[in-house]
């Protein structure tokens, strides 16, 4: 018996030393945020700052501009590509799940091969700026890669496959209800599980994208958050650029160092505070995931 | 009207509205996906932005032999297939053992605690890392220079210049990133063993370690060996944020960080090179496709139900 508390307690020593593993860089962020510029040039970015400070965070709130310009972007890109993108999914999902559909196979069949093979980088970043012309548009952060993915079709396939009675949608048939009235009335109210899944992923794919802005996007008007971040952590003269509305602040007073970690404090907080509501929806969605396309 | 055109239409009539709902679907994917596949093409070519991808002249396999000379194409290889295999190895152990322990916790609170915390990495884009890792290992303020090398009595290290040290980081970072959603998955596993194992076990006064080692490993091997093959198929394509993001895209860390994927987009945003970046790109995608089809062959051949097709 003492054994095994012995054990028991060095599992719990174990377990906790992996959550504080993937904590502390948070905390380390954070507390650097906090830090003074003098004391961080002195010794470090450290846990434990001899004293809070906020200059970092008022400075940015000061200038706070492009920052907002940034979220605004990317909250518009997350709600209107997760909205388009779960229709459309949904909509290419639903008819191939109907047993009677007479295409099923070769639409499940021309779904599930985009998950096999792909084109890569090339071919795919030379059609949409030679042939669509999407440099520099919120296109380009919506409609490349993210909108429609083939593995969320074919979840939800399965799930209406399995969820949704047939009699349901017969009846609703012999009533007089058109394809789109049942998909619509029917068919999405019951599918609201398998919605919310698909939703969470495809919004987080989209709030947390950095790529379609790297490759797409020059003009640092059209930045979403991430791009942002991206280029302040490349290069600091444009974190020192884009900071700096009003030109009576000098630039030698430029927080920078504790604004550095300020900057990704702003841009990570929104997705850990909504964390705890979404966490159940995200671990689940992520074991759907891997047992079964 | 003949039979066939008859019939034809009565099937339209009756899933026409199926068909126009599946529209915008199949339009995206043929855009977004088929359409790249054609454009394998241009690594064949000698493209040229006057004449465009189809009207280019056909170069053979000419991109391809230039790129093979290059010693650029020995070293993104080799970083991406060592990466990869190292990544496989040390994520799944850490995540196997983790879940084992994530298993035996018995309070439900605590277990969502620690599940919570372990995944919150994985949440987080890439850029945000790259701040993360910044805090750490900047030269002049970072967290290991100013407070943990001292101690050590050592000197600062110029972590953003020294090619040597990145494979140590780079496993770090991975495994910090996604230790948890592996996790998630073989904890997942294990909750769907059968108690009555378990407890005939006990019954039969089998102790912790008996039961870890001939019940549940035995029982999720499978789980482990499917998500394995699976990750053997994708070993050609690297996780293009880490490998971009976490060394600051810093062209002295190229000969440790650089991989397919980060040379195929500095070869084509940066140089504008199509010709190689395509050959790479072409060489990934195709050898990538053969090595997921025999992967899944394999699963397929263990258990059906986890195979992809």
């Amino acid at each position: 018996m003492a054994k095994n508390i012995f054990y028991r307690s060095l599992m719990h020593i174990a377990l906790t030393l992996s959550a504080l593993f993937c904590l502390l860089p948070f905390l380390l962020l954070v507390a650097g945020s906090l830090t003074s510029e003098r004391e961080i040039a002195l010794s470090g970015y450290t846990f434990f700052p001899k004293e809070l400070n906020l200059t970092a965070y008022e400075y940015l709130w000061r200038n706070s501009d492009q920052i907002l310009r940034a979220y605004g972007i990317t909250v518009f890109v997350t709600v209107v590509g997760t909205a388009a993108g779960l229709l459309i999914t949904a909509m290419l999902a639903y008819p191939i799940s109907r047993r009677d559909f007479p295409i099923r196979r070769q639409l499940a069949f021309y779904v599930f091969f985009t998950l096999l093979f792909n084109g890569g980088l090339v071919p795919t970043y030379m059609l949409y700026t030679t042939v669509f012309d999407i440099k520099n548009t919120l296109a380009a952060l919506i409609v490349p890669y993210l909108l429609v993915n083939g593995f969320f079709v074919i979840l939800m396939r399965t799930f209406f496959t399995s969820s949704i009675p047939g009699e349901v949608i017969e009846s609703a048939y012999m009533d007089g209800a058109g394809e789109f009235l049942i998909f619509w009335r029917i068919v999405m109210p019951l599918s609201v599980p398998v919605l919310a899944t698909v939703g969470l992923f495809v919004s987080i794919g989209y709030w947390n994208d950095w790529f379609n802005g790297l490759i797409f996007i020059t003009d640092s008007k059209l930045y979403s958050i991430q791009n942002m971040l991206n280029r302040m952590l490349l290069d600091i003269e444009f974190m020192k650029r884009a900071t700096q509305t009003n030109l009576t602040s000098v630039i030698a007073d430029l927080p920078s160092r504790g604004m550095r970690m300020a900057v990704a404090v702003v841009g990570v907080l929104p997705i850990i505070a909504a964390y705890p509501f979404f966490q159940k929806y995200f671990v689940k969605g992520l074991t759907v995931g891997a047992v079964k396309g | 009207m003949t039979v066939r055109a008859e019939r034809t239409a009565r099937i339209l009539k009756k899933y026409g509205a199926l068909f126009i709902m599946t529209i915008p679907g199949v339009l995206y994917l043929f855009i977004n996906n088929y359409l790249p596949m054609f454009g394998i093409v241009i690594a064949f070519k000698d493209y040229n932005f006057a004449k465009g991808i189809l009207g280019s002249d056909w170069s053979g396999l000419k991109n391809f032999e230039y790129l093979f000379k290059t010693n650029d194409a020995y070293v993104i290889l080799r970083n991406t297939i060592l990466y990869n295999a190292v990544f496989i190895v040390f994520n799944t152990a850490a995540a196997v053992g983790l879940a084992l322990m994530l298993y035996e916790v018995k309070n439900k609170i605590l277990a969502r605690t620690y599940q919570s915390l372990v995944l919150l990495p994985y949440l987080i884009s890439m850029v945000i890392v790259g701040y993360l890792v910044l805090a750490f290992l900047n030269v002049e303020n970072g967290f290991v220079n100013k407070s943990i090398l001292p101690l050590l009595g050592m000197e600062p290290i110029s972590w953003y210049n020294e090619p040597k040290y990145w494979p140590f980081i780079l496993v770090i970072v991975k495994l910090w990133n996604s230790v948890g959603s592996l996790c998630v998955i073989y904890l997942a596993a294990m909750l769907g063993i059968d108690r009555e194992y378990y407890e005939a076990a006990t019954l039969d006064g089998a102790n912790k370690g008996q039961q870890i080692f001939h019940i549940t490993l035995p029982l999720i091997t499978p789980v482990i060996i499917i998500m394995t093959l699976l990750a053997i198929g994708k070993i050609l394509y690297a996780d293009f944020g880490l490998f971009y993001q976490v060394p600051l895209d810093s062209g002295i860390l190229q000969p440790t960080t650089n991989v397919i994927d980060t040379y195929v987009y500095r070869a084509l945003i940066r140089l504008g090179d199509i010709g190689m970046s395509s050959a790479a790109g072409v060489f990934q995608s195709i050898v990538g496709f053969a090595l997921v089809i025999v992967s899944n062959y394999i699963v397929r051949r263990i258990d059906p139900d986890k195979a992809l097709f």
